[in-house]
């Protein structure tokens, strides 16, 4: 699938999977509810959704070379307009409002995605500074939306679109259904077109893909829409959970997405990117915490330890590579 | 002087896994002397260099210095005993000036803080014996290759420096340029150092050193005087074979169509209105120095810079092109003369690199398919003779001349009908050049029009139709037939025509 960066099975790039698999069986023998589908299915893969959707499209901005700081904030502003506009439509109340507040969702991460792309292209900013301005620009947004507090909507509406959160198919719950979606789509769009082979070439060396006739805006412009889009998603995913947002709203999510790319196998600094090690590193992060959770481990503490392995993995992954 | 003076490896070999890169070889490095190592790409220079500079530990063998047996563990001991290598690649830190760069790891001091002053002064010293009028305090990142390259072997002799190897020093300078290295190395020998001098340039291993040792595959197959050897028989001894003539046979060219007119073409601040025509069928050299905005013309036309002007593919004028992409689509494609930097992704395997331009003929229904990709690469290893040991391997691990034929494949699977090729065998071994050289010649023969952009003056010589010289941003001549030589092109692209009349 991946031929772009290795043809052969290797250490290197089964490594967040064998992680995976070592996590699980830590936490199988840690706790026997563990391994249990309402623990592992229902609530794990659920849980780990908006992470994993929003680091599936971190992974093309950063093999492309870039960083998107800005999706915590872009969730939750996103999460605010979507909920204005079930609010202001609530007489109307039904399937066809809710999916027009999903397309708008997909719209408004769409739009993030193309203002933070043509900063960093048009206004040549470093992706870290120009996503850093919009971080802090969303935030104010939606804090102003939610005039400093909550914004939810009504019970009624909250029922008609639980579902889509709550419910599954074939047993599988919609979230998790909706990663492999979106993963599948992406890993296509990454490995198999010539799309993704640019943004791979972008990321490894912008020269060589500029003199190869690549246009570096195009395609970085992409990325960021594509980041855009899948924050979107997140948020269909995310508001009929608690119909609600708040200020803790996207909050670190961004650092989180970054972590699952990062864990997952892709470079920081890009040409690499692993659209399934990705969702792995999603898993994993959410994983650390429900085996903490289940062992008692004090809550105040769990970000400490989640900290530690990450940078243990990371460590291995290291030690991996480097041969 | 005692037997066993100087530096001696004695039955160096070095082993990469299976793969035994040297083998046996014992050598004597004297002070006061130039001792060439020459050999194609892969013959165990850059591991011997990298043995003899502490970079690297031999597999078996030893090293001994005025007969102390050596044990580097790491190049500063190397260097705390006087020998330094100076890297053909430059290893400079890009934000740092020239100054900051010398005394890298090693900055002088008053009291807890940098001495820049000192520094300064110093690096001006060392620049100035360099023959340099470079600025210590310049950035390296605003300098050009060359004088990177000066900066980069004056870091190396700012320490203590017996023992001084040179790794193709030469390699991205012009003739003119080359002189003031020649000097230092003249002066350095004086002074009573011991030179090892890495090159590919022949002639300047016959005019510098004392003595030549030609490794081939690993094994020291020989070692003269170099008044013994004519640069034929290095070039003999290195290949192991016959080589014939470096250079294929001019085809008389008949079409007198024109494939490519440029009109007052400006790429500020490098480039003062160009106007050339190119010919169906012709290889056009452009000669110039350094700096004289030869690499800056084509980027311009091209749209990889700023640039206005007037182009005609034949029929009509158009503006400069504004991409890459809208000059691949006219049928025009340029090689970098940076295979490293511009050229390849070094860190993806060879397909993506042989398609990155062409990707749309390697789709289906906008999906790419392998399997198209895999047998292009194979055509491409066979109509260039591309040498890998795998087909998967990252395109960083070619040898320069590998790297350079793929880079030609790459753009020559667009099948474009103008080709401007810059520096078609920078860094690459001879026999690459000689098929390089051939298959230059072939797409000329075929109709393709071609421009060469070259600092190796016979290079340019050997295969162009006509030579277009450039100086100081402007075209100031073009050379055809008979008055074709290296005399003509110096005084043209060193500005010194008018004296000379």
């Amino acid at each position: 699938m991946n031929f772009a960066i290795k043809n052969q099975f290797s250490l290197k790039h089964a490594a967040p999977f064998i992680a995976l698999i070592g996590l699980i069986l830590l936490g199988s023998l840690v706790n026997p509810h563990f391994l249990s589908y309402s623990n592992l299915i229902q609530n794990v893969a659920t849980r780990s959704s908006f992470i994993a959707i929003i680091a599936i499209g971190a992974t093309f901005v950063m093999a492309g070379g870039g960083l998107d700081l800005s999706v915590g904030s872009m969730a939750a502003f996103t999460a605010g307009t979507m909920i204005l506009f079930l609010k202001a439509n609530e007489q109307d109340a039904g399937a066809g409002i809710i999916a027009l507040s999903m397309l708008l969702a997909l719209a408004v991460g769409l739009a993030c995605g193309l203002f933070n792309g043509l900063v960093i292209t048009l206004g040549r900013i470093e992706p870290f500074i120009a996503t850093l301005g919009s971080m802090v620009i969303l935030r104010s947004l939606f804090t102003y939306l939610a005039n400093g507090g909550s914004l939810s909507i009504s019970p009624a509406l909250k029922e008609i679109y639980a579902p889509v959160y709550e419910g599954s198919f074939l047993g599988i719950p919609i979230p998790l259904l909706s990663i492999l979606g979106v993963g599948a789509v992406a890993a296509v769009l990454l490995y198999k077109t010539p799309f993704g082979r640019h943004v791979i070439a972008v990321g490894s060396n912008e020269d060589v893909a500029r003199y190869s006739g690549v246009s570096l805006s195009r395609v970085k412009v992409l990325t960021y829409m594509i980041q855009g889009l899948c924050v979107g998603v997140a948020v269909i995913l995310y508001v009929p959970r608690l119909g609600s947002a708040n200020s803790a709203t996207g909050l670190y999510w961004e650092l989180q997405a970054i972590t699952a790319v990062v864990v997952g196998g892709t470079l920081l600094k890009g040409g690499q990117g692993r659209i399934w090690g990705t969702i792995a590193g999603a898993f994993f992060l959410e994983i650390i915490g429900n085996i903490l959770t289940l062992s008692n481990v004090n809550v105040y503490l769990i970000g400490a330890v989640q900290g530690v392995i990450i940078i243990i993995a990371m460590l291995i992954q290291r030690g991996i590579n480097r041969r | 002087m005692k037997e066993n003076q100087g530096l001696v490896a004695f039955q160096l070999s070095k082993a990469f896994g299976e793969n035994l890169v040297l083998q046996d070889v014992s050598l004597i490095f004297q002070r006061g002397k130039v001792h060439a190592v020459i050999g194609e790409n892969g013959a165990g220079k850059s591991t011997l260099m990298k043995i003899l500079g502490g970079y690297q530990l031999p597999s078996s063998g030893t090293l001994a210095l005025d007969g102390k047996v050596l044990h580097f563990t790491g190049p500063k001991e190397a260097e705390a005993l006087g020998i330094v290598l100076v890297h053909q690649e430059i290893l400079l830190a890009p934000h740092l000036t020239v100054a900051e760069n010398i005394f890298l790891g090693r900055e002088l001091r008053i009291g807890p803080f940098v001495d820049d002053e000192t520094m300064n002064a110093k690096a001006s010293a060392l620049l100035s014996n360099l023959g340099s009028s470079l600025d210590p305090r310049a950035r390296v990142e605003n300098l050009t290759i060359a004088n990177r390259q000066i900066a980069q072997i004056a870091r190396a002799l700012s320490g203590r420096h017996d023992f001084i190897i040179f790794d193709e020093p030469t390699a991205a300078l012009t003739p003119v340029e080359s002189e003031a290295v020649f000097t230092v190395i003249q002066n350095l020998k004086d002074q009573n150092c011991g030179i090892i001098y890495i090159s590919h340039k022949l002639d300047e291993v016959k005019r510098l050193a004392d003595t030549v040792s030609v490794l081939r595959d690993g094994k020291l197959v020989a070692q003269q005087p170099a008044n013994k050897l004519k640069a034929v028989d290095m070039a003999h001894l290195m290949v192991g074979r016959e080589l014939g003539a470096l250079y294929p046979p001019k085809v008389i060219r008949t079409n007198s169509e024109v494939a490519l007119q440029v009109e007052n073409l400006i790429v500020p601040p490098s480039l003062n209105n160009a106007n050339f025509v190119l010919h169906k069928g012709e290889i056009l050299g452009f000669a110039g120095l350094i700096g004289a905005g030869r690499t800056e013309l084509f980027e311009g036309l091209l749209g990889l810079r700023p640039a206005t002007g007037r182009v005609s593919l034949g029929d009509k004028f158009n503006s400069v092109f504004s991409s890459v992409a809208a000059a691949a689509k006219a049928g025009l494609a340029y090689v970098t003369e940076d295979r490293k930097g511009k050229g390849l992704l070094l860190n993806l395997e060879l397909t993506p690199n042989l398609t990155l331009s062409t990707l749309q003929q390697f789709t289906n229904a906008g999906f790419i398919q392998h399997r198209l990709e895999l047998a292009a690469l194979d055509v491409a290893f066979s109509r260039y003779d591309i040498r890998a040991k795998s087909h998967d391997l990252d395109a960083g691990r070619l040898s320069g001349g590998n790297q350079q034929k793929l880079l030609l494949a790459k753009t020559l699977q667009a099948d474009p009908s103008i080709i401007i090729i810059d520096e078609p065998t920078r860094g690459v071994d001879i026999g690459a050049k000689k098929q390089i050289y051939e298959l230059i010649a072939s797409l000329a023969r075929s109709g393709k029009s071609i421009i060469v952009i070259s600092s190796e003056m016979p290079e340019l010589i050997g295969l162009c139709h006509r030579i277009v010289v450039m100086h100081r941003s402007q075209l100031v001549g073009t050379l055809e037939g008979s008055d074709i030589n290296e005399r003509k092109i110096v005084t043209l692209a060193t500005g010194t025509e008018k004296q000379a009349a």
